[in-house]
Parts: C-alpha cells; sequence; structure tokens
C-alpha cells in the first residue's frame, strides 16, 4: 500500500471540477484508491462520495493506494494534487 | 405603469416585450412500474441520452461562453455516471416504482444530503442534483428542452435561470434579463455581462401570465424595470438608450487604437485591477497591460495569512491571463484600518499615518519575505514588476533590496526558477515626491499613487464628506510635486506612471502627456474612455 498527504490549497476546496477530474484520474488505475478527510473517507473513484466529504482549503487530505498500479497511482495522483488542487 | 426595482448586474437599457419564462411542471406518482427490469433499462436509456445533451451543452458553451462556463455541464455529466446515483435510483426502481419516481427520488435524497452541508459551495451544489434529475425526468416524459421560442427579440423575465437555460439561449433573442432570485455572480448575471446585455437580478415582481407580452423597459443604470412604461417616460429611455448606444459603439471602435494624440505623443493606459478575475476585464477593455494588482485581496476576509503557494498561485494566474503584458503587482498595503485581526495590529488613533503597508513589511520580515518569494516564483511566468508602497525615504529602500537579495539567494539554491521583475515604488507621501531624485537612483520605476499624495499633501480626509469643498484634487502643490516626480524619474532614465483617481480624469490627460508620464493605470472601465482622451488631443 502506498499512500501520501496533501494540503488543499484551492480557495474553494475540493469542488466539483477538479472531483470530477480527479475521479477521471483514479479511473485510469486499476488499485483500489480511497481519500480521508477529517476522519470521512471516499472512494477516489465515486464523484458524489467525494464532494460530500466537504474538503475545504487548509484541509489535509490522505490518499491511500492499494493494488497492482500502486506506484503509478501514487505519482500520478500526488501531481494531480499538487497542480489542480 | 407599473415599477420596480432590483439590482443592476449589468449596465445597459433594453426597451421590448416581456418574454416570461416558467419551467416546465410535470407530475412525479408513486405508480408502480409492471416490469422492473424493463423500467431499469428505460431508465439507462435515459440517462444516456441525457448525457448525450450534456456533451452537446458543453460543446457549445465552449463556443459560446467559454471553458469556465461550459465546466458545470462536464460535472453534469460525471454526476449522471456516478454509481451512487443509479444505484439509488435503480433501487427505487427494483422496489417497483417507476423511472420518474426514481429520478426524482435520487435527485431530492442528493440535493437534501448536500443542502445540509456546511459549507456555501455545497450548499448551492444541492440545485447541480435538482438539474440532472429533471433532465433524465424531461426525457422519460418525452418533454421538450426547455427553451425560449420569440420570433423577435424580447426581455426575458424569469424566476432564475439555471446553466443549462441560459447556455441554450438564442443570443439574437435576448434584449435584457429580470430574473426575481439571484445575485452578481449569479449565471444570469455572468451571461448578461458576456453578452453586453442589460440585467437585474432580485426584481419582487409576482410572475403573473399576463405580464407575457407587455411592453417594458430594463434601465440597468438605475436598476428599474417598468411595465407598460408611459410615453414620455418610454421616450425619456429611449434618448438614454440611444445614448448608451452611441458610447459604446465609440468606445468599441478604440479597441485595438493605439494611445496616442494627433501629433504622434503616446502614453501607456494600463488596468488596476483587484483580484484574478478583474484580470478578464482589463483584456477585455483591451488594457495595455496591469499598472496596479492591489495584492490585499489575498489577505482580506480571512483568518490565517495566505501561504507562499496561494499567493504565488494567484499572480501567476494574473501573469499568464495577460499574456506577456507588464503586470505591476503591489506588496502589501495593509493597515490598523482595515479589518484583518490575524495580524494582530493594535487600533490607532491615526491610522493613515500609522503603522501600515511597508511599515508592517519591514517590521515583520515573514511576511514580507512570504511574499516576495511567492512573487518572484510567479515571475518566471510573465512580464511582472513589483511595487512597493508608503515609501519615505532611501533607506527603506535600501532594505527593501537586501531582503530580495535574500530571496533570490533562497530560491536560487533551492532551484526554484524566477523571472527579472522590475522593482519600483509608489510615491504617494510628499516626503517621496520631493526627494524622488535620490529615490530614482535606487529603483527602475515610479507610480504616482494620487489619491494618497492628495490626502497627505493637503492634509485632507478625502473620506470626510465635509471636508469636499476644500479638498481640490488638482491642487496647485500636488501638479508641483507630479511634475517633480516625472522630471526626477525621467533624469535617471526610468519610467513614471499614474495609478491613483486622477489617471483617469480627462481634464488633465494633456497635461500628463505636456510633462511626460510614460503611463496611466485605470480602472478598466476607463480605459477605452482615457485613449478617446488621447487620441482627441492635437
Amino acid at each position: 500500500m502506498k499512500e501520501f498527504s496533501y494540503v488543499i490549497k484551492d480557495p474553494v476546496g475540493l469542488h466539483a471540477r477538479p472531483a470530477g477530474l480527479l475521479v477521471k484520474k483514479a479511473g485510469e488505475f486499476t488499485s483500489s484508491i480511497t481519500v480521508e478527510s477529517g476522519g470521512k473517507s471516499a472512494e477516489a473513484k465515486k464523484l458524489i462520495k467525494l464532494m460530500g466529504l466537504g474538503i475545504k482549503q487548509g484541509a489535509e487530505i490522505v490518499c491511500r493506494i492499494e493494488g497492482e498500479d500502486e506506484d503509478a497511482a501514487h505519482d500520478a495522483l500526488a501531481k494531480f494534487f499538487e497542480e489542480n488542487l | 405603469m407599473e415599477k420596480y426595482s432590483g439590482k443592476s448586474v449589468m449596465k445597459g437599457i433594453a426597451i421590448g416585450r416581456v418574454h416570461l419564462y416558467k419551467k416546465l411542471e410535470y407530475q412525479v406518482t408513486e405508480e408502480r412500474a409492471a416490469d422492473p427490469a424493463a423500467e431499469r433499462e428505460r431508465f439507462l436509456a435515459a440517462v444516456e441520452r441525457a448525457k448525450e445533451q450534456l456533451t452537446k451543452l458543453y460543446d457549445d458553451a465552449m463556443t459560446n461562453v467559454g471553458e469556465d462556463h461550459a465546466a458545470i455541464f462536464d460535472v453534469h455529466k460525471m454526476l449522471l455516471e456516478d454509481e451512487d446515483y443509479l444505484d439509488t435510483a435503480a433501487g427505487e426502481i427494483e422496489n417497483g416504482y417507476n423511472a420518474v419516481y426514481a429520478a426524482d427520488y435520487a435527485g431530492t435524497q442528493f440535493s437534501e444530503m448536500f443542502a445540509a452541508m456546511d459549507d456555501e459551495y455545497m450548499r448551492g451544489r444541492a440545485a447541480d442534483f435538482k438539474d440532472i434529475s429533471r433532465r433524465v425526468i424531461r426525457i422519460l416524459l418525452d418533454m421538450p428542452e426547455e427553451e425560449i421560442h420569440s420570433e423577435e427579440p424580447v426581455v426575458l423575465v424569469a424566476e432564475d435561470l439555471t446553466p443549462s437555460e441560459t447556455v441554450k439561449l438564442d443570443k439574437k433573442k435576448i434584449l435584457g434579463f429580470v430574473t426575481v432570485k439571484g445575485s452578481a455572480s449569479s449565471h444570469t448575471a455572468i451571461l448578461a455581462r458576456s453578452m453586453n446585455l442589460p440585467a437585474l437580478v432580485n426584481v419582487d415582481i409576482p410572475l403573473a401570465d399576463e405580464l407575457h407580452g407587455k411592453p417594458c423597459v430594463v434601465d440597468g443604470f438605475e436598476g428599474e424595470f417598468l411595465v407598460e412604461p408611459e410615453e414620455e417616460i418610454l421616450s425619456e429611455k429611449v434618448v438614454r438608450k440611444n445614448q448608451w448606444i452611441a458610447d459604446l459603439e465609440a468606445l468599441e471602435k478604440l479597441k485595438g487604437q493605439d494611445n496616442v494624440t494627433k501629433s504622434g505623443k503616446r502614453i501607456d493606459i494600463f488596468a488596476n485591477i483587484g483580484n484574478v478575475e478583474d484580470a478578464e476585464a482589463a483584456c477585455a477593455a483591451d488594457a495595455g497591460g496591469i499598472g496596479l494588482f492591489r495584492s490585499e485581496f489575498l489577505y482580506l476576509g480571512r483568518d490565517t495569512f495566505p501561504s507562499e503557494e496561494e499567493q504565488y498561485v494567484s499572480y501567476r494566474a494574473v501573469l499568464e491571463k495577460m499574456n506577456g503584458k507588464k503586470v505591476v503587482i503591489r506588496t502589501l498595503d495593509i493597515g490598523a484600518d482595515k479589518k484583518v485581526d490575524y495580524f494582530g495590529l493594535e487600533p490607532e488613533e491615526n491610522p493613515a499615518l500609522g503603522y501600515r503597508a511597508i511599515r508592517i513589511c519591514l517590521d515583520r520580515e515573514e511576511i514580507f519575505i512570504t511574499q516576495l518569494r511567492a512573487l518572484y516564483r510567479a515571475s518566471a511566468h510573465g512580464k511582472l514588476a513589483i511595487m512597493f508602497p508608503m515609501i519615505i525615504s532611501v533607506e527603506e529602500v535600501e532594505r527593501i533590496k537586501q531582503i530580495v537579495e535574500l530571496v533570490k539567494t533562497e530560491l536560487a539554491e533551492e532551484g526554484k526558477p524566477v523571472g527579472e521583475p522590475e522593482l519600483g515604488i509608489m510615491i504617494e507621501t510628499p516626503a517621496a515626491a520631493l526627494i524622488s531624485d535620490e529615490l530614482a537612483k535606487e529603483v527602475d520605476f515610479f507610480s504616482i499613487g494620487t489619491n494618497d499624495l492628495t490626502q497627505y499633501t493637503l492634509a485632507v480626509d478625502r473620506q470626510n464628506q465635509k471636508l469636499e469643498g476644500i479638498c481640490d484634487i488638482h491642487h496647485e502643490a500636488l501638479l508641483r510635486l507630479i511634475e517633480m516626480t516625472v522630471k526626477n524619474a525621467h533624469k535617471e532614465g526610468i519610467w513614471v506612471g499614474i495609478c491613483g483617481e486622477l489617471g483617469a480624469d480627462t481634464e488633465l490627460t494633456e497635461w500628463f502627456l505636456k510633462i511626460g508620464v510614460d503611463e496611466l493605470s485605470v480602472a478598466a472601465s476607463a480605459v477605452l474612455r482615457v485613449r478617446g482622451a488621447v487620441r482627441a488631443l492635437p
């Protein structure tokens, strides 16, 4: 299993647009991917659950990845957060 | 005549007939479906059809209003692909309900879930779930898309308009907008601005069917909506409208033109902006660059200091938006008169003369260094110039330059790319103007902040209405300080701009050109007007 943490910088938080892009990005991998924040967690491949976390600017998230392509998924998602959120 | 008032979100005047827009209504019943498996297929087919519609809406919106506003349709499409949404609806069908009921149920469930969230943005998403379910239901019931049909251009009057509705409007058929709900950031407002049509929101008008087809006037200058106006008032509005259109056309013709007098003297005209979004308006107004980007927006209305990363992202966004044109960013200009509790500033007797702007930055260097790091990192992405406010001495400038060197060294060691921004100062204290010969040796440019320079020179508080009579904004003392500053700048070969309100004062445009001012930075809405004034000069 791989994981990384990240602090959200986007002023609106994890809003619909980047959440949608994140779902698409996560969908490129077979690994199971979860995003955890404030004691709640959601699958990164499910848009409504992800938005339902209500992740705001300044919130720390932990992204956990487990599966065959976890190394590639880790790098791609870490880059995704850095560039979009 | 009936007269209603509302909040104007776009200026202008529209005269025409009311087109009352109401959403199609339908009934949701708990009727059981005979064959759940077939009902499920019917539901999924409607979802597929809805997704096709959204793909087309997205493409249309990309062409008409751009990526930012089109994105909503892509999100709607993804929501319709979400397993939770589909499973919730499918569950109801399995329980025996019909597809319309199931779609309505799923939309309501998620809409309520988001409406209960403690974040304003997320609460706003509740409408999106309603919107997607409505789309699926319309398809299931074989109802037409909610469109506006009219032969001649009309004034659209509605409760509120959803993004799907605004994007689909045939732009040639609309004269103006009036909505009962909405805000300055609603989709109606955004659309009205992109179409340059007058629009009022928050108009308290009953949407009775009789309204449809009545003659009306939307006055976006006064925030008025008149239904069946009297002859006399109507002719007044016609005059005002013609004037508005003539002004618009005259200004429109100035786009792409140079800021040059008949005898060939030219001057730069830049825009003042206060946040990242304003850069859009500056571009639309054909500004030559940004002459003053007030960085305060990053610090106001929050509880903690903005991080380096956050600042970097904002600065970079403006530089990229301006696409190689110069962007002058002013460092933090805050004092005890602004409500920024986390700065821990003590109340002062006289904040205008107090602990503020560069004085805070040079005292609490960590705040300054964070901002400079963000600015220097952003400078790799465009033509940046950094400007320091409230300067009164050469020592301050020397200290600033030492800190700048420190920041540059740090960033170089970290291997972060930086550009070579110009460094300049505001001339907004009489002290700075009087020693501008010395200051000019230290920096790459001056920008004269006429608002503060006026207040400090005349010892007049410009907010105090009782002093309006004695506040002569063309006072000889002020003009002499400006002229002196320009001469001293040019003696050292540096450029000098005006970034206060005086920059847009067309009574002074000729004089600014005569004394050799290099740049005027004015509100985006004044750029073309000032250009017109320059071009009219001999």
